[in-house]
């Protein structure tokens, strides 16, 4: 639906060179959620921007529903964006007009007649679950029905494509998860193709099907929700997923952990989606010559589907602790061995480690 | 009624007190109404094409540059020079270079560079986001500026014309000397050169009024066109 390929953009300010975006590709499929995530000035505005032509390109190419954009001028272009709809962080409403108008006017502006736009706009209202608000100013509204009135403006002209830029970051966490769903019914019930960008993981984690990262103008990873949240790569990737999911050994326990003077290894376990069969945890309880403490663990709930995250401090003789690692690899859990550095009070992480104590 | 315009105040007739108050208020008025006219194209001109702007490229660049350049100019001439350079340019297209008529051509030339400025920072005002999102829904230039640009400023705009009204004034002062009538003229050739003091702080009492009424006038408009934001 949306082709980025090789895309480039250079913002020149007198002496200071900007690198927006280095050759980025990305691929969004009819139908999905995309989301890209990355820290401000990691380009993603810049690229979101490629899709309705706010911003062109110095190389590469953008191709929206097959149609190549670097060609398209005046009514051509203005006609192309009237496909898109796009959602703002700051909402970017008219604030001294009613509710009403800002959703009508871009229906105002294909020139629709009056019985037309108040059917449309009615609509799109109640979708939002904002109709009693119709009449109202929009000076007059808290932030999540701002939000609410600037999806409906977007949805007022049939898109195949909604944008959202931040569209949930100046909102609080309760009124983020209710735009949040609202999304996924846009998505769900209209069969929009929504891309996002955010740097709240949070907004991935409940409603993408797929995820950049997004690092100095470059996509430095992506993929499937559960596969980057379960096996992040990238160094900055790990830095988002644990702003959602906890997989860090509690400062708190480290104490406890060194007051341990039996033999013992840490471990990281992940469990992601239903790739786990069996009881792990309890079966390595029941091993022979084998204490199993749990020294943190996290649940976490996406896209319809489940991680877990375990820290488990393996206690026995180094023996019986490989056997039990073996164990676990062939379950089909993700393990990973942590190390901690006493002085500094940091961890390391080996993956699927085993190697010497 | 005859009688009362016949009957005289501080040495000249109530009807010529009227007369000249109906020339100041034909002066503002009309060239209100074409400076802002002018000023409004202006402005939106300097906006549109400024760095950042809506329309980009070569071309803007130099039309911003020659209006820009332009509104600087004009602005820095006093307006009493302005009035006699351009005399012959008003000859020209008014036939004469005296009544309240000819003064338009003047006071229009004076007036709306300045108002073009004054309405630009209005302009200035919409947030760039605003015009983003316009945009972002397919809204051509003309559109842009139709539902988005004036009507978000539009509060902040009229008070900018109030400015522009009251400096006006002043200038129809000055208009009025050099053949076009109004108060102005009232308390130059009556008040000053005649000597006749009470007639002169006479209509600086009416200037004041004045002021004070399109003062009053401009911000009930505003308020009320910012009235839910």
């Amino acid at each position: 639906m949306i082709d980025i390929e090789h895309v480039s953009r250079t913002f020149r300010e007198k002496k200071t060179e900007v690198r927006a975006l280095r050759d980025v590709s990305i691929h969004v499929d009819r139908g999905e959620i995309y989301g890209i995530v990355g820290f401000s000035g990691a380009g993603k505005s810049t690229l979101i921007r490629m899709v309705n032509r706010l911003e062109t390109p110095d190389e590469g190419t953008v191709r929206v529903a097959g149609q190549d954009l670097s060609g398209l001028k005046g009514s051509a272009l203005h006609a192309m964006r009237r496909r898109i709809g796009m959602v703002f962080q700051q909402f970017n409403l008219l604030e001294g007009k009613t509710v009403y108008h800002n959703v009508a006017i871009p229906l105002i502006l294909e020139h629709r007649s009056k019985a037309e736009i108040e059917k449309r706009v009615a609509e799109v209202l109640e979708f939002v679950e904002l109709s009693d608000k119709r009449d109202a100013y929009v000076s007059q509204l808290s932030g999540g029905q701002k939000q609410r009135v600037g999806i409906a403006r977007a949805l007022a002209t049939n898109p195949e494509i909604l944008l959202c830029d931040e569209a949930t970051s100046a909102l609080d966490p309760q009124t983020t998860e209710s735009i949040l769903k609202l999304l996924k019914r846009v998505n769900g019930e209209m069969g929009i193709t929504i891309l996002l960008i955010t740097h709240q993981m949070q907004v991935i984690q409940m409603i993408c099907d797929r995820v950049a990262v997004m690092e100095h103008g470059q996509v430095v990873e992506e993929g499937a929700v559960l596969d980057v949240f379960g096996r992040p790569k990238e160094e900055v990737t790990k830095r988002f997923v644990r702003t959602v999911i906890n997989d860090q050994v509690p400062e708190t326990f480290y104490d406890t952990i060194r007051a341990e003077n039996r033999h013992y290894r840490l471990e990281q376990l992940k469990f992601i989606g239903d790739s786990v069969n069996e009881p792990v945890i309890a079966n390595l309880c029941r091993r022979e010559g084998l204490e199993v403490n749990i020294i943190g663990a996290n649940i976490s709930q996406m896209q319809g589907s489940m991680m877990s995250v375990f820290i488990l401090q393996l206690i026995g003789e180094t023996e019986r602790i490989e056997e039990a690692e073996d164990y676990i690899d062939a379950s089909g859990a993700l393990r990973q061995r942590l190390f901690i550095d006493w002085d500094s009070r940091t961890i390391t992480e080996i993956p699927a480690g085993k190697g010497a104590d | 009624m005859e009688d009362f315009l016949n009957s005289k105040v501080f040495g000249i007739k109530w009807s010529r007190l009227l007369l000249n108050c109906q020339q100041t208020l034909y002066m503002v008025g009309w060239a209100l109404l074409i400076g802002t006219v002018i000023g409004l194209i202006l402005a939106l001109v300097l906006v549109l094409t400024r760095k950042g702007g809506v329309v980009q490229g070569r071309a803007a660049r130099i039309v911003y540059n020659v209006v820009n350049v332009y509104v600087n100019v004009v602005r820095s001439v006093p307006f009493v020079i302005l009035l006699v350079t351009i005399m012959p340019f008003t000859r020209l297209i008014m036939g004469t270079t005296i009544g309240s008529t000819a003064a338009l051509v003047p006071l229009v030339l004076y007036i709306s560079p300045y108002l073009a400025r004054l309405i630009e920072n209005s302009l200035l005002e919409c947030s760039p986001g605003i015009i983003e999102a316009a945009k972002a829904m397919g809204a051509n230039t003309r559109q842009v500026i139709r539902y988005f640009l004036v009507p978000e400023t539009l509060g902040s705009m009229v008070l900018a014309l109030t400015t522009g009204a009251i400096g006006l004034l002043g200038a129809s002062a000055m208009a009025g000397y050099v053949g076009g009538g109004g108060i102005g003229d009232l308390a130059l050739t009556y008040g000053y050169e005649k000597m006749n003091t009470p007639l002169m702080i006479l209509t600086v009492v009416i200037l004041v009024v004045f002021v004070q009424l399109i003062q009053l006038l401009g911000g009930a408009i505003s308020r009320k066109l910012r009235a839910h934001r």
